[in-house]
């Protein structure tokens, strides 16, 4: 069958393409690691419901005495309302994930054009940009994603609208900077003198180099995206109750802390910080690897 | 006798650099024709107003910039008065440009081939990219670089590889103009003879005007048919590179001439010019040369002298008396 050949080589192509990042010294290891966590992450997340052991919202699938310490049947313990903390931490990250995604989705969608058309063209359209994302950059970040998440309620897209809406300077900012500078270097120019229309210069020539920029602000994006987004689950901006989720656990654990149930609050914390060093060490790494001349 | 009309013609051309501190007049009254297949040399310093005049050529004075006088005529279209659209069809097909540093003229995530596709499919848009490539891998070859590079990054590159890219890109669509703007500065001597070397049989078989705009004279006057020799901002001297070589009328061409180290004569001190360029901002008054002119007179301080022919085809911008040898 030629479907299952063709995916065959794809796959084979995927993992040389990955062990020969490694060969690339120290910045190579950090991209694969990263890669390897977030990916392992997301693969727990996708297959959580046929994987965990209990359901994650059923509870009391323990009898009391609860907040229960680890124990044979139970690994990581249970939660007040004797819910298997396991199956929580396994199925709690599609939430989080979900937010990240959007709101780099939302940052990328409109920071990035915003950015390009107003520095290319400059002038009156480039002052009154930088006037507003500028104001936004005022704010503290996550107050003003508090701020947003509780005018807009609760669920998954505005969460990630109002993490986004913070995001935007940021995305703005490093593509004002570049396309400043590419605008004025001898490449663009010499494609100005073969006939080049302003169109064509500002996609083909402008964006491309301004690309890998972008990509290693929307990793490191990711990461501050899933911490803001734990933010808003622990002061209760999240999703319902109804659905796992760590920051939801992280915030209902700091509750128990005082009476010594540690399992409940640790767990989910240490799944955060992972996420979010995954998708940091990969931003790092391609920070330093998408410089074109490491290419061999 | 039926005149043909000149592949070139500028025609009392004027730019002005408009800045906050004033007006600053780059290029002033220039007019000079240019024929089919011919090379012509413009020579002057820094600050002259020599790759002013070249980017007027393709209308793109960088902002503060304006032409403010004078027209030019490309095979009979008036570059001053085209509609932008019509310009970018004319930029890089009718006419084409070399700028000086190679090292930046590429951009760093295209491979050579996609700045060839994209030139050639922007003026030629029914052409397919097999096509493309090939037409690029021919012209690579000409100017001697492997063709199978062409899927290689600009970083891959040396300096004098870069500027042989640079000038397959110009010839590629095979244009009747190709303004080479100072294009061996960045590099070094015996590269510098090679590309030189380059664009003149490109010139040959390709059979194309060629413009070589740089500060050295010497290295025009053993390649181009014609020299202009300008000054801040305006001709002082025009004439074929021979004529020049041997008779040049200019004090300032005089002077030029004298400062190239002859490889005769050892142990000389290398003549230099008194002073140095005025500021454009506040030019002096009359003759544009007159404060370092040896030879300058009352006149040359109050008015500006005119463009005379002191011999057939060999004009010059100076009161001093017309000897006829």
């Amino acid at each position: 069958m030629p479907k299952v050949e063709t995916r065959r080589a794809i796959l084979s192509d995927l993992i040389s393409r990955l062990t020969s990042l490694t060969g690339k010294g120290s910045a190579g290891w950090m991209t694969v690691f990263g890669a390897a966590i977030v990916s392992m992450i997301i693969l727990m997340t996708v297959f959580g419901t046929w994987i965990s052991p209990h359901n994650p919202t059923e509870i009391n699938v323990s009898p009391p005495p609860n907040p229960s310490p680890p124990s044979a049947e139970f690994p990581l313990g249970t939660n007040l309302l004797g819910q298997d903390m396991l199956s929580r931490i396994i199925c709690g990250g599609s939430i989080m994930i979900q937010v990240a995604l959007f709101s780099v989705l939302f940052c990328f969608a409109i920071g990035v054009p915003i950015g390009l058309l107003a520095s290319y063209v400059g002038g009156a359209l480039d002052k009154g940009v930088n006037l507003i994302m500028d104001s936004f950059y005022a704010f503290p970040g996550l107050v003003l994603a508090i701020a947003i998440a509780a005018m807009m309620g609760r669920g998954v897209i505005n969460m990630a609208l109002s993490i986004g809406v913070v995001y935007i300077p940021s995305y703005y900012r490093i593509v004002r900077s570049q396309v400043l500078t590419i605008k004025e270097l001898p490449y663009t120019e010499a494609a100005r003198a073969s006939g080049a229309r302003g169109r064509t210069i500002l996609l083909r020539y402008v964006l491309p180099n301004v690309l890998p920029s972008i990509v290693v602000v929307a990793t490191v994006n990711f990461a501050d995206a899933i911490l803001t987004a734990a933010g808003l689950t622990f002061i209760g901006l999240g999703v319902g109750i109804d659905v796992p989720d760590w920051g939801w656990d992280l915030s209902k654990g700091r509750e128990l802390l005082p009476s010594g149930a540690w399992w409940v609050i640790t767990f989910p914390g240490i799944m955060i910080v992972l996420l979010a060093l995954g998708f940091a060490l990969i931003g790092e790494g391609l920070s330093e690897l998408l410089n074109p001349r490491l290419e061999k | 006798m039926i005149i043909l009309p000149s592949l070139l013609e500028v025609d009392s051309l004027t730019v002005d650099y408009q800045t906050r501190i004033g007006n600053i007049r780059a290029v002033e009254d220039v007019s000079f024709t240019m024929e089919k297949g011919e090379m012509l040399g413009l020579v002057g310093e820094s600050g002259s107003g020599k790759s002013t005049l070249g980017l007027s050529i393709i209308r793109l004075v960088p902002y503060p910039g304006v032409i403010k006088k004078g027209h030019i005529e490309i095979d009979g279209i008036n570059i001053t008065s085209t509609p932008e659209e019509k310009m970018q069809s004319i930029r890089g097909k009718k006419i084409a440009y070399v700028f000086q540093d190679p090292m930046t003229s590429l951009s760093p995530v295209k491979k050579i081939g996609d700045h060839f596709d994209e030139l050639i499919r922007t003026h030629e848009p029914e052409t397919g990219k097999k096509e493309a490539f090939e037409l690029a891998k021919s012209v690579l070859r000409d100017v001697g670089i492997l063709p199978e590079r062409i899927n290689d990054y600009p970083h891959q590159f040396s300096g004098g590889m870069r500027q042989r890219i640079m000038i397959a890109l110009a010839i590629v669509l095979n244009p009747e103009i190709v303004i080479a703007d100072e294009p061996t500065t960045a590099l070094d001597v015996i590269v510098q003879a090679k590309i030189l070397d380059l664009l003149k049989s490109i010139r040959d078989t390709y059979e194309m005007a060629l413009i070589l705009i740089t500060h050295d004279l010497s290295i025009v006057l053993e390649r181009c048919d014609k020299i202009l020799v300008m000054y801040a901002g305006s001709l002082v001297e025009c004439a074929t590179s021979k004529e020049l070589y041997r008779n040049p009328e200019h004090p300032y061409t005089q002077r030029l001439l004298q400062s190239i180290p002859n490889i005769k004569i050892a142990d000389q001190k290398l003549q230099a010019i008194p002073g140095s360029p005025p500021n454009l901002l506040n030019p002096p008054k009359g003759c544009r040369f007159w404060p370092r002119c040896s030879q300058a007179k009352a006149k040359c301080r109050l008015e500006k002298p005119p463009l005379v022919e002191f011999h057939p085809g060999h004009f010059v911008r100076c009161f001093k008396e017309n000897v006829k040898p």
